[in-house]
């Protein structure tokens, strides 16, 4: 009579199972070591600085006295540089992305500047400084400015924006393009019509992502010349005595959060340092807000898009 | 009727005003020969079916008619299809691909509206010609979902997304969508092998109806589905068009061994 053969099967399952276990336990403890170490650095941040986070840290301009000193110049000039990043980032990127995905025709020229554009993402931020402290700094004479602040920002998260407009485009389905197409569209009338709407939620997330990381940026920031101790704001158009013009504002000296931060840590008295934490948060916060955003204006346009 | 002066001679067969016709035309995926040779005349307001087994070249015959080809790099034309009654040749560089997708549309294999209200799917194909008046749009738009028989059933939510449609409303909306700027042919693409028996049924029907006013020409795997809707049938087999005739007499009297043998079941 055959014998069953259940038995020994089943040790081979319990053996196989192991592994399961073995590598699950692993992957587990990675995760939570990465997610720990960041929770109680970012603990350790609100312990230190939470106290500082009042109204008048916001409203205050830096000072000699810790207790007294604000981010007021910080924030704005980061709100600021900001919009300069994302006026430069967008329509740069989102063009080109375009360009490479729906126009370009394929051959090696384009396959470099494909292979140009994912390398400068590896770029370290501090060559953009540089690059940008010659070309709009000395040759373009756009001075220390805000104005040169967002272009260089814009210009390091160009490769972020092209990246997440290119692979947004990719995901539209073969078939729905050549149903527009099919009804007598152009090439621009597919693109505007629907590529671009249908890419927004990969656009929006892939501009979130790289502005969340041009706020916490230093490097290029320094390298460019923003000052580190400012007690003024940029020109509000249409105000003061002369009257500022509309654009004024962009040659304007700047600070901007982590120059802050980097300035009170690197004060002797401890009471900066608690400034620091304070500007730490803020910093943190701004960013996990944007990429919350992020999330959130995905998961909207992705209800309305079956595929 | 004109007699057929061999077994060839496809447009001979054809007792009607020839709406379109392919001549010895041949089409290239860069050196893949994917047609050779093929005459194919397309009847004024009737249904031409080509059928074959997959791979045959149905697909790419039919999208030759609205030169999809010309979206991707590498494919190449070659011979002639003439349109009626301009009798232009479709495929001569000369003549604007948008032009003839704009005076030839189609139906996919698979319902793909767009992301976007069931108006706006129907009204898209007047608004690329620069219809911008809401009362025209909304006149068509209604002519056109009465016309695909949906009428009925969105009227009352043209501004929902056209994906929360089913998949037999979301191909009855792409049939509107097509004939919202009256075409004068309609390409299907087996516009019912996903679809259930019923919105199959109800597609067939339409059909029959949209001939009365649109030359429709259909490639369809199902065989039943070429007899019951067809007016002319052409058998396609490794690219070359092997019979051509009317439906009647090529399901009773195929002509050739290789029509007889597929359409009897016997490969394919
Ligand atoms: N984009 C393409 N590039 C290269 N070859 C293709 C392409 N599309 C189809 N073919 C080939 O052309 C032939 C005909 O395909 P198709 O027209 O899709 O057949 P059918 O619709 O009859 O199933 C097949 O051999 C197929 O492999
Ligand atoms: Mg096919």
């Amino acid at each position: 009579m055959a014998e069953t053969q259940g038995p020994r099967l089943r040790t081979i399952i319990a053996r196989n199972h192991r592994w399961d276990l073995i590598i699950g336990t692993i992957g587990l403890l990675a995760t939570t070591v990465g997610v720990l170490v960041l929770m109680l650095l970012f603990v350790d941040l609100v312990i230190d600085g939470w106290q500082r986070l009042t109204p008048d840290f916001f409203l205050n301009f830096p000072s000699r006295r810790p207790e007294e000193a604000g981010i007021l110049s910080a924030w704005v000039g980061s709100a600021l540089v900001m919009v300069v990043t994302a006026f430069t980032a967008v329509p740069l990127g989102v063009a080109a992305a375009i360009y490479l995905e729906e126009y370009a025709p394929k051959n090696w020229i384009t396959e470099l500047i494909e292979i140009n554009v994912t390398n400068l993402a590896a770029v370290p931020s501090i060559i953009y400084g540089l690059l940008a402290l010659g070309l709009f700094v000395y040759i373009l004479g756009l001075g220390h400015s805000i104005l040169t602040a967002g272009l260089t920002l814009g210009l390091m998260i160009l490769p972020i924006v092209i990246v997440a407009t290119r692979e947004a485009l990719r995901a539209i389905p073969v078939a729905i393009r050549e149903a527009a197409y099919a009804l007598g569209a152009t090439r621009w009338q597919v693109v505007s019509d629907h590529l671009v709407p249908y890419a927004s939620g990969g656009i929006y997330t892939g501009v979130i992502i790289g502005l969340s990381r041009a706020i916490g940026e230093t490097a290029p920031v320094i390298t460019i010349g923003a000052l580190t101790f400012i007690a003024f704001l940029p020109p509000i158009p249409f105000t003061g005595d002369p009257p500022a013009g509309p654009f004024d504002w962009l040659f304007s000296p700047f600070t901007v959060l982590p120059i802050q931060m980097f300035n009170w840590l690197s004060r002797p008295q401890t009471a900066f340092h608690v400034n620091a934490a304070a500007t730490g948060i803020v910093i943190i916060v701004a960013t996990l807000l944007m990429n919350g955003i992020a999330i959130w204006l995905r998961s909207r346009i992705r209800s309305k898009l079956k595929w | 009727m004109n007699q057929p002066k061999t077994l060839d001679d496809n447009a001979a067969m054809v007792t009607e005003t020839l709406k379109a016709e392919t001549r010895k035309f041949n089409f290239f995926y860069g050196d893949n020969q994917a047609l050779k040779n093929v005459d194919l005349p397309v009847a004024e307001r009737r249904v031409t079916a080509l059928i074959g087994p997959s791979g045959c070249g149905k697909s790419t015959l039919l999208r030759s008619f609205n030169r999809m080809h010309d979206l991707y790099p590498g494919n190449r034309y070659e011979g002639e299809i003439r349109l009626y009654p301009d009798d232009v040749n479709l495929v001569s560089p000369e003549v604007d691909p948008i032009e003839i997708r704009m005076r030839i549309s189609m139906v996919f294999q698979k319902p793909n509206p767009f992301p976007k209200t069931i108006f706006e799917n129907v009204a898209y194909g007047l608004m690329v010609r620069g219809e911008k008046r809401r009362s025209v749009l909304e006149e068509k738009v209604e002519e056109a979902l009465r016309g695909a028989a949906l009428w009925e059933e969105v009227k009352d939510r043209l501004d929902d997304l056209a994906f929360n449609l089913s998949g037999g409303q979301q191909q009855r909306l792409c049939i509107a969508r097509a004939l919202a700027s009256d075409p004068e042919i309609i390409l299907f693409d087996e516009p019912t092998s996903a679809l259930d028996p019923i919105a199959t049924a109800s597609i067939e029907e339409l059909i029959a109806e949209i001939k009365e006013k649109v030359t429709i020409l259909i490639v369809t795997h199902n065989m039943q589905q070429a007899a019951r809707i067809s007016d002319y049938t052409a058998f396609m087999y490794l690219g070359e068009l092997v019979e051509f005739g009317r439906t009647d007499e090529l399901f009773v009297r195929p002509r050739k061994k290789q029509t007889e043998d597929y359409i009897t079941g016997r490969f394919g």
